[in-house]
């Protein structure tokens, strides 16, 4: 026997090893636990805002955080251009020309001073809103990726972490604009990422199927989570940073739990055909809106598994939504080129 | 296949081949499942008649309600609306068309659809060129025909494209003689179903100006198509040697898919072991602690819950962000304190209630090391290393002035750290003396008067002696008030002094 195929023996093995005591702690499944809870009543949510400027396919949308942005949020789209707005007023707060019109992401710090964009480019961009003539600039060009830019999210004014079309994810340091920590380990385009709640881990989505959780500090993969038969678009964290939530091209959304390094359960109806491009828990974790590529939101109970409501309001592709830091309103951005909120 | 992709395989565990499947074939084949399954008449499919209209017949069509009930049947959908949604989105792609409409919807009602030609499915890889759609147009406007007309947006192509393909237009009028020859051979009735097929697939391609172009692919998957430089195949089988690839895939460099080399495999191999080692804890603890959060949260959240005293977004009332941000907490903001220590923390308020019944034990060091560390987390990097010494010399030093308490592991591992100091050499010491928090004084504040105070809106009337009055009745340090009017004063002096519990800690 070869080399590499003793190694995949050994290989195989184990991973029969960790089915095998992952079974021995299933008790129960999630869904028998939640057999006495009721179902979360019909949810309907209205659009109490379109936010209309952008004249191309809206790719990204995130919120701000901390208290004095938390109604503002960073779009950004094929238009070339990267929009804060303030969602209240649907007045734009900026309007940033972009050096390169295939952006993919953009991500708002959580102190509100910076927004970070970048795509096609390879790079990622940062750019300073608090600068001293009133300018918004460009601050910093992050370039060290082989692929583009898929997402990116800050962990304060000093880091950022890329995810990227050349399979790794990478810790920045914004001051000196350098590579600290390459995640490498992903077999295919990274798609999506999500930081912790406590800022110590992040999860990233890929077109190998699976998702995975790193330690930002020791610089290693904790665990891999598969089970989607395509790609996965859009990863987040459960409120309690606990479990992850998966969204995948096969129309399905999976709740992974850390502790129990397992998925919980799937969100799927046989009338779902569309993959699922983006996803958001509300405030609670009972709730996850998810976006489709059939133009529509759908609200799942994330306990029972069971669908709750619709937001039907695109004339295209919803390809990203988020919901805001007090959970008050949902935001989603669409390739017809607008942005709605919903609550 | 070769080990590459066999090893892709077993790293997901899914059923499909990572390398045949782009993401819209995922979805090609699902929704040409449910067409053979709508043409299947005899299983239960729907019925394809030729309708009679005036002096002629329509072959082969269905209703639009005929469509809908089947879907809401056999797939299980409970609203018409779905069905709908789905239908239309089954007939944007390009599976079904209304025979008088470019637009491409599903209505639930007498309008006819007919079924497209699979020669014309999405899954073929279509990306028909300007020529061919010029060939088309052209063609069109040779045949005498009423149905055949063009429409004003098609003519308004025919005329961009006359001036784009100027230089090449008798090329393109020749092509378009001999298709129009080749129709006529075909039988009149054929030629009908033929001609709408053709039409319906240009619907999909050149869509009608303002409808969503559903053969728009998002640039991220672009990439990974099996063919990125696809063979351009032309719809009228013209071979022409001038027809341009399309710039986005020209800018676009492929990216080969990464072969696990044997460096990889061993990898994964410590990796697997490292899970191996990892404890799992139980489904029904897991699910119990979902539970309970989600529970826990609910009246918190806006979109699961209505929220008091109004959702602003509908109201136009800001008083909900000006009770949240406030320094006054209101009881309900307080009650969330109670959820974990580090909900308490997150809120600015209730790190002023912990910092004050720290204050109160003389024990806010902890609390005040883990507030520092936070801070330099986010100092610009000049400062960092500076603070970092501050920060050694005022919690960990020896004879330092809030001395905290850290064992002699981590203490030496802080040590250590600070020989280099960054933003994150008190991670280790940080946690634990949040653990301490949490697992000694975070208790013992929940119980406090200072939190209790807050949670139950007991009013404190603080006179100019520095008097505190509980009022009668009220329950006090787990323990109600002895006598109907009893009063218990803290004397001036003894501000510090904790008052002791009846019951221990």
């Amino acid at each position: 026997m070869g080399e590499m195929e003793e190694l995949r023996k050994e290989a195989d093995n184990l991973k029969d090893q960790i089915t095998e005591a992952r079974k021995v702690v299933q008790d129960t499944t999630l869904q028998e636990a939640v057999a006495g809870t009721t179902l979360v009543g019909r949810v309907q949510l209205k659009t109490r805002k379109t936010l209309r400027g952008h004249l191309a396919k809206i790719y990204a949308m995130h919120w701000g955080t901390d208290t004095n942005c938390s109604k503002l949020c960073v779009s950004a789209s094929q238009d070339g251009k990267l929009i804060v707005w303030d969602t209240l007023t649907t007045n734009k707060v900026s309007a940033i020309p972009l050096k390169s019109s295939w952006v993919m992401t953009c991500a708002y710090a959580p102190s509100g001073n910076m927004v970070a964009c970048g795509g096609l480019d390879n790079m990622c961009s940062i750019y300073n809103l608090k600068g001293k003539d009133g300018n918004v600039k460009v601050m910093r060009e992050l370039a060290a990726h082989t692929g583009y830019l898929s997402c990116c999210r800050f962990l304060s004014d000093s880091e950022i972490i890329t995810s990227s079309g050349d399979c790794t994810c990478v810790l920045w340091d914004i001051e000196t604009g350098t590579e600290k920590t390459i995640f490498a380990g992903h077999l295919g385009d990274c798609m999506s990422l999500a930081v912790s709640p406590d800022f110590k881990m992040f999860i990233s989505g890929a077109c190998d199927f699976t998702a995975k959780l790193w330690d930002i500090r020791e610089a290693s993969c904790r665990q891999t989570f598969s089970g989607h038969e395509s790609d996965i678009n859009a990863i987040g964290f459960f409120p309690n940073g606990n479990a992850v939530i998966t969204g995948s091209d096969d129309a399905t959304c999976k709740l992974y739990d850390l502790r129990a390094d397992q998925e919980l359960i799937t969100y799927q109806d046989s009338g779902i055909m569309c993959g699922v491009t983006s996803l958001a828990p509300s405030l609670s974790g009972r709730l996850l809106l998810a976006g489709y590529d059939d133009f529509n939101v759908n609200i799942w109970d994330m306990l029972k598994a069971e669908r709750v409501g619709v937001l039907a309001g695109h004339d295209n592709r919803v390809s990203c939504i988020g919901v805001s830091s007090d959970g008050m309103a949902c935001c989603t951005g669409s390739w017809d080129s607008f942005l709605k909120i919903w609550n | 296949m070769e080990e590459g992709s066999r090893d892709q395989g077993q790293q997901c565990v899914g059923t499909t081949d990572p390398e045949e499947d782009s993401p819209n074939t995922i979805i090609y084949r699902k929704i040409e499942d449910v067409i053979m399954r709508l043409q299947d008449e005899k299983a239960g499919g729907v019925a394809i008649r030729t309708v009679k209209s005036f002096l002629s017949k329509i072959p082969s069509v269905v209703s639009g309600a005929d469509i809908v009930q089947w879907l809401m049947k056999n797939l299980s959908i409970e609203d018409s609306a779905e069905a709908i949604h789905l239908g239309s989105l089954i007939a944007a792609l390009g599976y079904l068309f209304p025979i008088s409409d470019h637009v491409l919807t599903l209505k639930d009602d007498g309008t006819l659809y007919r079924f497209q030609a699979p020669y014309f499915w999405p899954s073929n890889c279509w990306e028909p060129e300007n020529t061919d759609y010029a060939i088309y147009l052209c063609k069109r406007t040779m045949q005498n025909k009423a149905r055949l007309e063009l429409a004003d947006y098609e003519a308004e192509n025919l005329a961009r494209l006359q001036r784009a393909f100027a230089r090449k237009w008798e090329f393109i009028f020749m092509q378009a003689e001999a298709q129009v020859k080749i129709d006529r051979k075909k039988d009149k009735a054929e030629r009908k179903i033929l001609d709408s097929q053709e039409r319906a697939f240009w619907d999909v391609h050149r869509p009608v100006p303002g409808c969503v172009n559903t053969t728009e692919m998002d640039i991220r998957k672009c990439q990974r198509e099996k063919n990125p430089q696809k063979v351009k195949k032309s719809v009228y089988g013209v071979t022409d040697d001038t027809q341009t690839q399309s710039s986005v895939h020209q800018s676009l460099p492929s990216q080969p898919s990464r072969k696990p080399t044997r460096e990889d495999v061993q990898k994964e191999i410590s990796f697997l072991n490292m899970q191996l080692d990892r404890h799992c804890m139980k489904m029904s603890k897991v699910a119990d602690s979902l539970m309970s959060y989600t529970e826990q949260f609910m009246v918190y959240d806006p979109l699961a819950s209505t929220v008091e005293p109004s959702n602003p977004w509908i109201s136009d009332d800001m008083t909900f962000w000006d009770l949240e941000a406030s320094r006054d907490p209101s009881q309900h903001r307080v009650k969330k304190w109670g959820f974990s220590l580090e909900e308490a923390l997150k809120d600015p308020a209730g790190r002023d209630a912990f910092l004050k019944f720290l204050e109160s034990e003389f024990s806010s060091e902890n609390l005040r090391f883990w507030l520092a560390v936070q801070d330099l987390k986010r100092r610009p990097l000049e400062n960092v290393a500076a603070r970092a010494q501050e920060i050694w010399q005022e919690f960990l030093a020896e004879g330092a002035p809030s001395s905290i308490n850290l064992d002699s592991h981590s203490y030496e591992l802080t040590s250590h750290n600070l020989k280099d100091p960054g933003r994150y050499s008190y991670e280790d010491a940080q946690e634990h003396i949040f653990k301490l928090m949490k697992s000694d004084s975070y208790a013992r504040f929940l119980r406090s008067n200072i939190y209790q105070d807050l949670l139950l809106a007991r009013k404190k009337l603080v006179s100019s002696s520095n008097v505190c009055f509980h009022f009668p009745g009220q329950v006090i340090d787990g323990q109600a008030a002895d006598r109907a009017d009893a009063v218990i004063l803290t004397l001036p002096g003894l501000e510090g002094h904790r008052q002791t519990p009846l019951e221990g800690p």
